[in-house]
């Protein structure tokens, strides 16, 4: 009973450090964000490793196993998508940044 | 062991939070990603430690220990690494809904795992955890599915509709509840469990279906905290933190998106689930009311000359921008027109495309510099000295009428001003409406030109002709 209490607290402290420190990513980076908070929520990775590694019972591990494929497609998908979408975000056009470090 | 386990675990939170702070400026987001795949890393490699999994290791071998987490593993890698690196920027809208999915299904399939292993000594609230894990998971799996098919096209994208469609889905949504609660009273009723498991999947696809096209963000975004919801309470159900804090993330990140993308809309979430937008009627009243109206057609010839006389240039991207793939011709023209003096700048909506910041990944693929890519409220006063603005396959959020007339259905609505500007170009397929299914005034605008055409095709000649 006090475990999920001691959950609780940390559930309600988490989400509200997620909400301040979302609250401050521009609209420039919501798609990005969106794919990041995906891989992180593929966390539940955790979860189906123990299901699928455990060796409890044959269903457990079919689920298990399941599940670390769907997980997993959205931890390595999304940290790479991501990384994908904010190597194109550039503050100048290469030449411009070429010319200013010319310049200076 | 289990302390070494927690130990990694308390990194990995710590490595996520830090991650998520470098995604509020542009400069620091890729140092932010770095620190939360290192984050990811400890998580799992603290898993792989876990006492329940190494227990059989002196027994069975690593190998035997390992195999199904490994093979999953790598083939999960393969093809989430083959749809990450493939698929178009475009299509990132469906991207998302099907990782959503995704991560709807893993939680729901651990959460029926954990039943089916721990049958006959759940506890109460152990229950209720795993409950709401397979409730969220199963709604977050199908609602997402059919978000992923309307947007990919397989499903109709406009918002299908049935009789007492409202009344059915509460009392569906309340059904579940019931046998939620129900099920948390008494764990070892395993028809009620099933019965609880199976219902959010039917009511995931209930819920989607009568939503149209222009409300996906809304949808994707609620979807994205659903399968936050469902993966904290994963973390209740196996007293795990990293997945509580993870999942907690992940709900705030989805809570706040939907909020901001309901607010550019004007509309309240429970409008946008429950009142299925613009009505078939209302519209035909709407259109054949503003029937009698002309519009002014350019030619491409006409409009590359307006582009080349102006100063300024404000564009207005919108989904058709997304459909036609027209970003890097607009890219190839901006460079154009600044080296010609103008100055361009682009206006984005919050709701323009299909998710939020649609627009603003799009442009930065074609090589724009996000410095230019201007929020609604940065930009609207600026529109009213500009020369032009050009509206690339933008609908609604460029409509007047949704600040002077209250019988529009977008009444309300923040949108960008563009008809303030001296001119407006607008490039577009067709006279056909928007998603919100209405006339825009802006088209018949004294100072608005139309030029029909694929916006892709249209703004190469345009191009061509400039250069």
């Amino acid at each position: 009973m006090l475990e999920i209490f001691l959950g609780l607290y940390i559930f309600m402290l988490a989400a509200f450090v997620g909400y301040g420190v979302i609250k401050g990513v521009p609209a420039l980076l919501h798609t990005p964000l969106m794919a990041f908070t995906n891989a992180i929520s593929g966390i539940s990775l955790v979860g189906s490793l123990v299901a699928a590694g455990a060796h409890y019972n044959d269903v457990s591990t079919v689920l298990g196993a399941i599940a670390v494929l769907c997980a997993t497609i959205n931890v390595v998908g999304g940290f790479w998508i991501t990384d994908r979408m904010l190597r194109m975000f550039k503050k100048q056009d290469p030449k411009a940044d070429a010319a200013g470090d010319a310049a200076s | 062991m289990i302390s070494q386990v927690e130990t990694l675990y308390l990194i990995a939170s710590f490595l996520f939070i830090l991650g998520l702070r470098g995604l509020t400026a542009a400069h620091t987001a890729r140092r932010g990603l770095i620190l939360a795949e290192l984050g990811m890393v400890f998580a799992i490699w603290g898993t792989l430690i876990h006492p329940d999994i190494t227990r059989h290791l002196d027994d069975i071998g690593w190998f035997q220990t390992y195999k199904w987490i490994l093979l999953t593993f790598f083939i999960g890698s393969a093809i989430g690494i083959a749809i990450s690196a493939l698929i178009p920027m475009t299509r990132m809208p469906e991207r998302i809904a099907l990782s959503h999915a995704f991560g709807g299904l893993a939680a729901a399939l651990v959460g029926v795992s954990e039943y089916y292993r721990e049958y006959g000594h759940i506890d109460h609230t152990t229950m209720g955890a795993l409950g709401f894990e397979v409730l969220f998971g199963g709604l977050t799996f199908t609602g997402s599915l059919m978000a992923f098919g309307k947007l990919s096209g397989l499903i109709p994208g406009r918002n299908i509709t049935w009789p007492l469609q409202n009344q059915t889905n509460i009392l569906m949504f309340g059904g579940t509840f019931v046998l939620l609660v129900l099920v948390t009273i008494d764990p070892s009723n395993q028809v009620l469990f099933y019965a609880m498991a199976a219902m959010p999947l039917l009511l995931g696809i209930l819920f989607v279906a009568p939503i149209g096209g222009a409300d996906m963000p809304v949808v994707i975004t609620l979807l994205n905290s659903y399968a936050g919801l469902a993966a904290s309470a994963t973390g209740f159900a196996l007293n795990n933190n990293v997945l509580i804090i993870a999942g907690a993330i992940d709900g705030a990140s989805g809570f706040i998106l939907s909020v901001v993308m309901s607010k550019a809309m004007n509309r309240s979430f429970r409008n946008v689930l429950f009142g299925a937008f613009g009505k078939v009627d209302e519209e035909d009243a709407t259109l054949a009311a503003s029937g009698g109206e002309r519009v002014q057609e350019a030619s491409v010839g006409d409009a590359a000359m307006l582009l080349s006389g102006a100063g300024s240039v404000i564009v207005c991207p919108g989904y058709g921008m997304a459909v036609a793939q027209a970003q890097h011709v607009v890219g190839e023209l901006a460079e154009i027109l600044e080296a010609n003096g103008t100055q361009v700048r682009y206006a984005i909506h919050p709701v323009a495309g299909r998710m939020p910041g649609h627009m603003n990944v799009l442009l930065a693929e074609a090589k724009i510099p996000y410095t230019t890519l201007m929020e609604l409220e940065e930009i609207n006063d600026d529109f009213k000295n500009t020369d032009v603005a050009l509206v690339v396959g933008a609908n609604d959020v460029v409509n007047p009428a949704a600040k002077h007339n209250p019988a529009s259905s977008i009444y309300g609505m923040p949108v960008l001003n563009a008809d303030l500007a001296r001119s407006c170009i607008v490039l577009k397929r067709s006279m056909r409406p928007g998603f919100a299914g209405i006339e825009n005034e802006l088209f018949f605008a004294p100072n608005t030109v139309l030029t029909f055409g694929d916006a892709k095709d249209t703004l190469t000649k345009v191009v061509e002709a400039l250069s």
